[in-house]
């Protein structure tokens, strides 16, 4: 890894691990022994660990010039098998924290592992750790495909990526110890929220300097998706992160906005954080792994256009359809369900586009597992835009809020779309990376593919069941006038379906493993392939006319 | 429109500049008018401030993550007010930096819970509260009853808070820890000086049971009974009276 720095990127690496080091010190020094001061410590042995370690190596030999010749992988390749150790773990406590409404004493009697503390581990821990991850990896690996140039340095996507890395850490340590902003998708506190811009800063620059030394012209679709979801992220970052700390030396901060502003900035941020990195990050992956691996043009340019920028325009509007019947004022309220329902257009425009590009490529859909996983993909992410829409209308919306049938919608995106996307491109890319014929077991991919999809489905129709039903409860009356059933009634009807759900977790969660193992075996195993495709001279991968320019 | 995207994917800080542009009109349009505060937030004139001893509370509600399962947003469904009481105004949050509305009712809603029952029960609950409701999946919370409340850092809480816009007074932030003290203790001397600068609606109460010491039971008890009480305002326009 160190040996392909050169030695002023070796210099530069330890002026930065020694910055942040003293950084770590001071945390240490200002916060004690509470939460803050561990995470000092922390920081300074990870960045004195780190410093070592470059040191050890500081004096090998320089890179080799022909090196600039070749992409450049290593960082995709510790990405990806970061990305498989954060989805292990996070969906992991998800089985755990599905495992505590069944088995409410399952929390060990620590005060660590309670609900309330696990669930954004779990939320943190496959967003931002398994999703951030591939994220990054495949957009390093698309980025330089598509611009038919290698990154231009070796050291921001170490930066990018180990920096990402450490953000998780602080975050998900963070729950555990009970620094959270109590803000879904944005616990985090300020000095990890500061944290992440820096590293997000250095990502957008990365990106713009590789695009800047592009050899195609045109930029590929998927690296608009890819800026889209850099460039919005920061913005909804900074707007929602604003807080006032109470002092150096302790965790935590006060929110700038309070009450109705807070909620609905909250929530500007908290549905553009499925918009912008669940969704258009994920579409980046789509639009170059899909029609890569199956050797087909993408079906309609103009189609992914019209869709990319309704995508990009649209969603900033919807996030108040989390709002409805509250305190927010009502013309709020249905300019989200206005926008909600019309932003069905551009989301079925991507699934139809990607459906469509398989058109002459079916029968490798039947024959390959990983393929199969990204069609099925789309196949989520158009029924989840659909039932997204639909959940949106007022009226639909007065029975599904507050229940699990919002769950079990996010699963159907997170689990059917977001997961199954990155696992399908996640075996497309491995061989390549790794310079493999194919991944070491097709078996184990197939029998992944159908231990998630199980999962899925049986994750989603118990949380549909249980989410009707509560809703129902919640608001029946009975003859004499008054409500039927106390809030206890509800929850003892919701207990076989949240076993259900732990089971269809448990199965989704053993395919991750599977994955793990055999993305370990490709690397280290398997026969090695006679024809790399990791000159920047060769071919870039999705040329089979997807990157025709607009007509 | 399809020339105008050709030259435009030729050019990534085009690209860049046309993508932050499509994004921001949403959040503008949406979010900017709520700060004209008077045509979103009602007046309520009797609104109380959170004493340093809920102010804690809060923290520890939010630290521990009992919104994850807990609302505090009883919307304006017939349903909810009959189960939970009047609908929440957007006053009510005004001083709540973060808003604790919720999105998930694994429990349930707590806007209201404030009164609704005795600090003993409370206790008991969050000591254990299967031992109370056997059908309940609520995490026990053992473990606050032991732990003592720190109070050496009250008065910089509430210096953040007014910077963020709270009318903390020079006063109240230099008694932060006596009144945090008093509240808990209601035969002190420090117990007047927190109804004094509170009001006189302010509970004083043993929360814990334990007078003299100041634990984080009796922090997250006191929270838990203002909720709904800092403002008597929803009462008097819904349908539903007052407890
Ligand atoms: C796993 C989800 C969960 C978490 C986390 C949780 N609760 Fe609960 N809570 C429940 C459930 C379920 C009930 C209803 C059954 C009962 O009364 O125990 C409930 C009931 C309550 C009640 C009684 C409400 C009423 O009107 O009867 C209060 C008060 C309460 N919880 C406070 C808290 C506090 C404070 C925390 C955080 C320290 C918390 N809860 C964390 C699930 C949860
Ligand atoms: C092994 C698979 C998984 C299991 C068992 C699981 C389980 C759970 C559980 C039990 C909850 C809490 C629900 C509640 O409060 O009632 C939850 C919430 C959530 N999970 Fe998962 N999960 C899994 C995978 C994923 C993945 C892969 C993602 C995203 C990529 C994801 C994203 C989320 C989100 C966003 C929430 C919050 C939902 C909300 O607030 O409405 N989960 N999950």
């Amino acid at each position: 890894m160190i040996a392909q720095l050169t030695l002023g990127e070796r210099r530069a690496g330890l002026i930065i691990l020694v910055a942040i080091a003293l950084v770590g010190l001071a945390m240490a020094i200002a916060g004690g022994n509470g939460p803050f001061g561990v995470h000092g410590a922390l920081v300074l042995v990870g960045a004195i660990a780190g410093t070592f370690w470059l040191l050890g190596h500081y004096l090998d030999a320089p890179p080799r010039a022909e090196r600039l010749r070749e992409y450049y992988d290593d960082p995709s390749k510790v990405g990806v098998a970061l990305a498989m150790i954060w989805a292990v773990a996070g969906m992991g406590f998800g089985v755990w924290v599905a495992a505590l409404l069944a088995w409410p004493e399952f929390t060990l009697d620590q005060e660590w592992a309670s609900f309330g503390r696990i669930r954004p581990i779990h939320t943190t821990g496959v967003i931002f750790g398994f999703g951030g991850n591939a994220l990054i990896a495949t957009s390093f690996y698309v980025m330089q495909r598509t611009c038919r140039t290698r990154l231009p340095d070796q050291l921001g996507a170490w930066f990018v990526l180990l920096g990402y890395n450490l953000f998780c850490v602080l975050a998900t340590t963070g729950y555990a110890m009970g620094v959270t902003q109590s803000k879904e998708y944005a616990e985090p506190e300020w000095y990890v929220d500061l944290w992440l811009l820096v590293v997000w800063v250095t990502y957008f620059i990365v990106y713009l300097r590789t695009l800047a030394h592009r050899r195609e012209p045109h930029i590929y679709v998927a690296n608009w998706y890819y800026l889209a979801f850099v460039l919005v992220v920061a913005m909804l970052h900074i707007v929602n992160g604003l807080a006032v700390p109470v002092s150096f030396g302790t965790d935590k901060s006060y929110p700038l906005f309070s009450g109705v502003q807070d909620a609905l900035t909250e929530w500007w941020y908290g549905h553009n954080a499925v918009a912008f990195f669940l969704t258009s990050g994920f579409l980046g992956m789509m639009y170059y792994f899909l029609p890569v691996r199956a050797g087909r043009p993408i079906y309609s340019y103009r189609l992914s256009i019209i869709s990319f920028w309704g995508i990009t325009f649209m969603y900033m509007w919807v996030g108040s359809h989390h709002l409805h019947y509250t305190a927010l004022p009502q013309w709020v309220q249905t300019l989200g369900m206005t926008f909600s329902i019309i932003l069905l257009v551009p989301s079925w425009g991507s699934a139809a586009n990607a459906l469509l590009t398989l058109n002459g490529a079916w029968h490798k859909v039947r024959d390959d597992a990983t393929l199969r996983f990204m069609m099925v993909a789309a196949v989520f992410y158009g029924l989840t835009t659909f039932e997204g829409s639909f959940l949106a209308i007022r009226s639909v919306n007065s029975l599904s809020h507050y229940t699990d049938w919002t769950v079990g919608h996010v699963h159907a995106g997170a689990l059917g779309w977001v997961a199954m996307i990155s696992f399908g491109s996640v075996y497309a890319m491995v061989p390549w990376i790794w310079k493999r014929r194919a991944m070491y077991s097709p078996a184990l991919v197939e029998v992944h593919f159908w231990l998630a999809l199980a999962g899925t489905l049986i994750y989603v129709i118990a949380m549909w069941n249980s989410g009707i039903i509560q809703g129902l409860m919640w608001r029946t009356y009975n003859e004499s006038g008054t409500l039927a059933y106390s809030f206890v009634d509800s929850l003892v009807a919701m207990r076989p379906y949240y076993i259900a759900r732990t089971v269809g977790g448990l199965c989704f969660f053993a395919g991750a493993v599977l994955g793990c193992l055999n993305i370990y075996l490709t690397a280290t195993r398997a026969p090695a392939s006679s024809a790399g495709d990791s000159a920047v001279t060769a071919d870039p991968r999705p040329p089979v006319g997807a990157m025709q320019p607009a007509e | 429109m399809f020339r105008l995207h050709d030259w435009l994917e030729q050019r990534s800080i085009a690209l860049a500049l046309g993508i932050i542009a499509a994004a921001s009109v949403g959040g503008m349009v949406e979010i900017a008018p709520l700060f004209t505060i008077h045509q979103t937030v009602e007046d309520a004139p009797d609104m109380r401030l959170y004493t340093p001893l809920e102010l804690a509370g809060r923290n520890i509600y939010i630290r521990e993550g009992c919104y994850a399962c807990h609302s505090q947003m009883i919307r304006t469904l017939r349903d909810e007010v009959e189960r939970y009481g009047p609908y929440s105004l957007a006053v009510e949050s005004k001083y709540d930096h973060p808003m604790l509305w919720g999105s998930k009712r694994t429990g349930p809603d707590l806007a209201r819970v404030g009164g609704k029952y005795s600090d003993d029960w409370h206790v008991a609950h969050l000591t254990d509260p299967r031992a109370v409701v056997p059908q309940s999946v609520m995490p026990a919370y053992r473990f606050l009853a032991a732990k003592a409340l720190p109070t050496e850092r009250l008065p910089d809480h509430l210096r953040a808070q007014r910077a963020v816009g709270v009318p903390y007074s020079e006063e109240m932030i230099a008694n932060a820890k006596a009144d945090a003290f008093g509240q808990a203790a209601p035969d002190s001397s420090q117990a007047e000086g927190a109804k004094a600068r509170y009001g006189a609606d302010t509970t004083i109460s043993s929360f814990d049971g334990e007078p003299g010491r100041l634990t984080e039971m009796d922090a997250l008890v006191a929270y838990l009974q203002v909720l709904g009480r800092l403002t008597r305002v929803p009462y008097a326009s819904s349908i539903a009276g007052p407890p």
